[in-house]
């Protein structure tokens, strides 16, 4: 495998595994802010400003393995 | 495929080159001023519809900020306030037929992350004093220090890291989606980028908001 391959494969893997740990996270973010809008109707700003900065910080995970991916495919220190 | 960290250089002015982005930057800063001087040239108690539109997205961006950082918005509502409408219209500047958006460059979202992470600083020293605000450092421990000196970077590239990987990859899946179907399927796509753009505009500024109101001492993170 050349180096141009192995660097493709890693991307996508990066990518896909990547994402996972930030779905499921997401997920459960949303379904307790969810029920806490359920129960206290009241306070549905503060829950979803919260949830909004809260999927933000989780979502960063995924970023990070978004930017590996880019720079593997597009600036690969690898490739000449 | 054109890499997304490339530099698509339009003109040279001199020896600077002159990208793409840049000119679609100073379109979008144009039309906010332009649309800000027609709307408040004759500014009266019974504006027109131009003035009442500015003054409800003016006061609804004050209720937000002073809903964060529990104080008085008057000093973060210029700054705030000018990255949220800069933000929101250069992730909107997509659906015009042959823009880009700025956003979806490294470039662009390198200089707004830089403004915010000057910004938290300068709003932090200027409120808490220099011993008041190097303090906060060692707030939780001091062991963590180190820690805590690194997020102050990585927060805000990730903040920088987020707008441009959600609009480059919007981007980028309305081109193969243009490549694989033709032209009818990627409408919805794009009106999703719509939803996309105006709700990264939105995280940008609260996150902003979220990390100077920890600077200045109002919220915790």
């Amino acid at each position: 495998m050349t180096i141009e391959m192995i660097s493709v494969l890693c991307a996508a893997l990066a990518v896909a595994f990547g994402a996972i740990g930030p779905a499921l996270g997401e997920g459960r973010a949303l379904a307790a802010a969810m029920e806490a809008i359920a129960r206290q109707p009241d306070a549905s700003g503060t829950i979803s400003r919260t949830l909004f900065v809260g999927l933000a910080m989780i979502e960063t995970m995924a970023i990070y393995c978004l930017v590996i991916a880019l720079l593997l495919l597009y600036a690969n220190p690898f490739v000449k | 495929m054109e890499s997304p960290f490339g530099f698509e250089t339009l003109f040279h002015l001199g020896p600077v080159p002159i990208s793409r982005a840049v000119v679609t930057t100073w379109g979008i800063m144009a039309a906010l001023v332009l649309i800000s001087w027609l709307g408040l040239r004759r500014a009266r108690p019974d504006g027109g519809p131009v003035q009442t539109v500015l003054e409800i997205l003016v006061g609804t961006i004050e209720d937000q900020i002073r809903a964060i950082l529990q104080r008085d918005p008057g000093p973060y509502l210029p700054l705030l306030g000018t990255l949220f409408l800069f933000v929101v219209s250069a992730n909107l500047s997509a659906i015009l037929p042959g823009v880009k958006a700025p956003t979806s460059r490294i470039e662009t979202p390198a200089a707004l992350g830089l403004i915010v992470f000057l910004s938290i600083h300068w709003f932090g020293l200027k409120v808490q004093g220099l011993g008041g605000y190097l303090g906060h450092f060692l707030k939780p421990n001091p062991f963590l220090l180190p820690l805590t000196l690194l997020s102050e970077f990585t927060r805000i590239l990730s903040l920088m890291v987020r707008l441009f990987g959600n609009m480059m990859s919007h981007e980028l899946i309305l081109a193969i989606l243009i490549y694989l179907a033709g032209f009818i399927l990627p409408v919805p796509f794009m009106l999703l980028g719509v939803l996309i753009g105006v709700i990264q505009a939105y995280i940008f500024t609260i996150l902003a908001t979220v990390y100077i109101g920890a600077a200045v001492g109002a919220v915790e993170t």
